[in-house]
């Protein structure tokens, strides 16, 4: 079970990517728990600069712009 | 499985072939547009030197011509990102006092790939790496408003001389702005919390080494990306630039928007375009339009400098982070580097 946190304050590139994931992890089986960041305050606090970020377990896997697709099965 | 990815991307090769069959393709494109809008009039039993023709031989050289332009100075845009991102932007910028730093921060903001949408996160950021308030806004307001899209439209319209006066004085207004902010001391006025990561500690750069196989996909991703949401904007403001090329009478902007208007015109279009959000791409080709019937190149820069740097959502997103004070000081200077470039535009040209 992976707890994956999207961290971004809501554009359009933050819904894709939140979409991507689920998308893949649907894909792939995987148990995940998705959750969407939107405070800026805890997005700061993980130190992303560009959003959207992805966080997996509390670590910063990745940050801006939406994920490509393969980068997003290597992590399940 | 992050050892298996690194040998796949090792052993992929740089797409070279297809780069220089691009960029010949690309160059024999760019030779033939006229040619083919001639014969595009042609074929529509059309004559230059009626209205109809006219604007339909605009729309045909214009659109293509633009679009070429659009995508080669896009991709190489994407590639360049490749090399600055807003960490190492950060890391660079990190300690610099005022003055060096503004100038530098407002050259890496014509690189450093940037959306409007991270604005506070990378604003708060540079501000808790040590980068000084006033840098941190030189970046913020180039970043936005000289912009690879921006650019190449107005070269492909304008040609390159107004280009790079558009660059050059772009780039003036967010070096002056972010030294004016930065010596009134605003600290004070950022919001508490943001205030609490202040701190003076140096940012350190860790990147990743991308090959160029991957640079090269990142520049075909953002051509992907930029053209792909901008070209409906551009054939929209072209085709409506063509109808004002062909049936607005000669000289009807000059005394709205032209060099003899009274002086408050300028202010005037400043204003009108800060509560507009829109991209470079749907005004220019009306703008460029809208030049050739009269209207002064400065009035109509200000007023696209004024729609793109001081937007009304971006204020309001900053209100999360700085208090009006800090805003209203932010908006007032902006302003008035605007109206300068405006003015020195009209007296020039």
């Amino acid at each position: 079970m992976k707890n994956i946190k999207v961290l971004g304050p809501g554009c359009a590139n933050c819904k894709n990517t939140l979409k991507l994931i689920d998308e893949v992890a649907r894909a792939k089986g995987a148990e995940i728990h998705l959750e969407k960041i939107e405070d800026l305050q805890q997005i700061m606090s993980y130190g992303v600069m560009s959003t959207p970020g992805v966080v997996i377990d509390g670590k910063v896997v990745h940050a801006g712009g939406v994920p490509a697709r393969a980068k997003v099965e290597g992590w399940f | 499985m992050s050892t298996l990815t690194d040998i796949d991307r090792m052993s992929r090769r740089p797409p070279w072939g297809w780069l220089v069959l691009g960029f010949a393709a690309w160059i024999a494109a760019y030779a033939s547009l006229i040619p083919v809008a001639d014969s595009a009039i042609a074929a529509l039993g059309l004559a230059r030197e009626t209205h109809l023709g006219e604007a339909v031989h605009f729309f045909f050289y214009d659109t293509p011509k633009v679009l070429l332009l659009l995508t080669g100075i896009v991709f190489l845009m994407g590639v360049v990102h490749t090399f600055v991102s807003p960490e190492r932007t950060r890391a660079m910028l990190s300690g610099r006092r005022l003055g060096v730093g503004n100038v530098l921060a407002a050259s890496l903001g014509i690189v450093t790939p940037f959306c409007s949408c991270s604005a506070v996160p990378l604003f708060i950021g540079f501000l808790s790496a040590g980068v000084p308030l006033g840098v941190t806004f030189s970046f913020l307001i180039s970043a936005p408003m000289v912009n690879e899209v921006a650019l190449a439209l107005l070269f492909g319209l304008f040609g390159w001389k107004v280009a790079g006066l558009y660059l050059a004085l772009g780039l003036g207004v967010a070096i002056m702005a972010g030294m004016v902010i930065g010596r009134l001391g605003m600290e004070r006025h950022l919001e508490d919390w943001v205030r609490a990561m202040q701190s003076t500690t140096p940012a350190e750069y860790v990147g990743d080494t991308l090959h160029w196989a991957e640079r090269v996909d990142a520049g075909v991703a953002h051509v992907k990306d930029i053209v792909g949401k901008v070209w409906p904007y551009i054939l929209a403001g072209i085709g409506l630039g063509a109808g004002i090329h062909g049936y607005v009478p000669q000289d009807f902007m000059a005394s709205i928007m032209g060099r003899d208007a009274p002086w408050w015109s300028l202010p005037a279009a400043v204003l009108i375009g800060v509560p507009m959000y829109s991209n470079a791409a749907g005004i220019l080709p009306v703008v460029e339009a809208l030049i050739g019937k009269g209207a002064a190149l400065g009035t109509v820069l200000a007023f696209m400098m004024s729609v793109i740097a001081l937007s009304l959502p971006e204020m309001i997103i900053l209100r999360k982070v700085l208090k009006l004070p800090l805003i209203a000081t932010f908006a007032g200077v902006v302003a008035v580097g605007i109206l300068l470039v405006g003015y020195v535009f009209n007296l020039v040209l």
